[in-house]
């Protein structure tokens, strides 16, 4: 259970950050930022990374803040940050406190990072699931420069992006939420804390009494979070309740393609699936 | 063997020049290399929380952090809680409750408990009941850790006015 040997790197800025991920990228060189994730691999040795850049002492990488319509997400931004719903981000402040204390437990959440949950991409992360289904950006730095990815060109299955080896997710972006817009989320697992066996993230905002740009997006049932437009389908146009909550749910079961676990068969996440659409649909509307 | 970093770890106040490997954790830092054994090590990553410590004011599981990115940084241990004989009011709500049996875990809960109470004094039972959903004991149970926690919240609320 120990760690094996690798060379520490900790640089103090972004241009010495990206220029020595370049030269240890090809040698399995790993960026190390809440280490919440990788230090366990390692400790199991399922991770033997050569070289380690952390990142925690960049400089810039803590950026919290809203670029006009988005809120910015920098690198080493703790998962903490969103304990308590911040005013100034609306709507997505209350989703995001909702979302948060689903995440790991709390001095996992005091060290553990947005970016690198995405960087990790476990099927069960909330925070990939709430990237997906909000529609977020994510931008990767090289020492040769950046791009932005779409979130649904980002997710490539179990622990699997579109991130390069030498790409470092400076920053995500989440669209802000219009006043008034609806959101709920619900997770089922067997013990707090633990990863989501399944489960879901909701918004939309109700016209006429009519439910209009819904979103539905589910996580831990399928090998990446994704969108579910069937859900969407059986919602939009519709007078928020029941019904229609359990016909988006039902839509959901009957589309998705459940992974497995030794404890877990796939038809058990898909009933699951229903289950944890029609409830996110439900506090939505609470 | 990689070569050694020189670091320096400030543990309850007092420093620490130690020289580790990079791969060593802070835990084992801790432990082995400056003595304070009172920090337990249980899974080894990340599940059980025996090994939480309170770094620059936040709770962490000293575990999943290598004693090189706490070069320079306040730590803070079970050691530090009495002053003396006078035990710190989370140790004797432990002790009026039967918070702990064996005591494996009592460390872990006691540092996680007060960097919480400490950040947040008047934080509401939910939010208690979630941060303290963080450790596992295999022994004595929650209700008893539990109770003990909320006096000592009390206690340390009449304290800080
Ligand atoms: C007991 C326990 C329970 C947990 N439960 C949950 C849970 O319920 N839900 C959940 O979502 N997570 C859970 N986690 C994981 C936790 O949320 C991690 O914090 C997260 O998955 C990874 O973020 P990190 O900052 O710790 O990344 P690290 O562990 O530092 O890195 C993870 C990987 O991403 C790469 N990486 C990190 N940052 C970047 C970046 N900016 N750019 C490119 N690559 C990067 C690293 O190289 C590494 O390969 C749990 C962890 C533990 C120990
Ligand atoms: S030993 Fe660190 S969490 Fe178990
Ligand atoms: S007192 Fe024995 S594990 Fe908690």
């Amino acid at each position: 259970m120990k760690p094996a040997a690798f060379l520490y790197h900790a640089p103090r800025t972004l241009e010495a950050a990206l220029t020595l991920l370049a030269e240890v990228a090809p040698q399995d060189g790993r960026i190390l930022a809440g280490g919440q994730s990788l230090v366990p691999a390692m400790a199991f040795r399922l991770a033997r990374p050569t070289h380690l850049v952390d990142i925690n002492g960049v400089a810039g990488l803590d950026r919290l803040a809203i670029d006009g319509n988005v809120l910015s997400v920098g690198a080493t931004v703790r998962h903490a940050a969103f304990h308590k719903a911040d005013p100034a981000f609306g709507v997505l402040g209350a989703l995001l406190a909702d979302v948060v204390h689903n995440i790991a437990h709390y001095p996992i959440r005091t060290r553990g990072t947005m970016c690198g949950s995405l960087a990790h991409a476990d099927p069960a992360s909330e925070w990939c699931l709430t990237a997906i289904t909000l529609g977020a950006e994510m931008v990767a730095k090289t020492a040769k420069g950046a791009r932005r990815i779409p979130a649904a060109d980002y997710f490539q299955g179990i622990m699997s992006t579109a991130l390069e080896p030498d790409e470092l997710l400076a920053e995500v972006r989440l669209p802000l939420l219009a006043n008034g817009t609806k959101h709920g989320f619900y997770e089922f697992n067997r013990r707090a804390g633990d990863f989501a066996i399944g489960m879901a993230l909701v918004t939309y905002r109700v016209e006429n009494g009519k439910i209009a740009d819904a979103h539905v997006g589910i996580g831990g049932i399928e090998g990446s979070p994704r969108r579910v437009p069937e859900a969407e389908a059986a919602l939009n146009g519709q007078a928020p309740g029941k019904v229609a909550f359990e016909a988006a749910g039902k839509a959901t079961a009957a589309v998705v393609d459940p992974i497995e676990d030794t404890q877990t068969p796939a038809s058990y996440r898909r009933d699951l699936a229903a289950t944890v659409v029609s409830r996110a649909l439900e506090r939505a509307a609470a | 063997m990689t070569d050694t970093v020189a670091i320096t770890l400030n543990i309850n106040g007092e420093d620490h020049r130690v020289s580790v490997e990079p791969r060593r954790t802070l835990a084992d830092t801790i432990r082995d290399d400056c003595g304070k054994t009172g920090t337990h090590i249980g899974c080894e990553h990340g599940v059980c929380g025996s090994c939480t410590i309170i770094l620059d004011g936040e709770p962490v599981r000293s575990c999943l952090m290598f004693a090189v990115q706490a070069d320079g940084r306040k730590l803070r241990t079970v050691e530090g809680l009495a002053k003396g004989n006078q035990l710190h009011p989370i140790q004797q709500a432990f002790i009026d409750n039967h918070g702990l049996q064996c005591g494996f875990c009592t460390p872990g809960f006691l540092m996680l408990a007060t960097s919480v109470l400490e950040k947040e004094p008047d934080i509401a039972d939910a939010d208690l009941l979630d941060a303290l959903s963080s450790n596992l004991c295999r022994c004595t149970g929650y209700q008893n850790i539990i109770k003990a926690v909320r006096q000592a919240a009390i206690e340390m609320r009449g304290a800080g006015k």
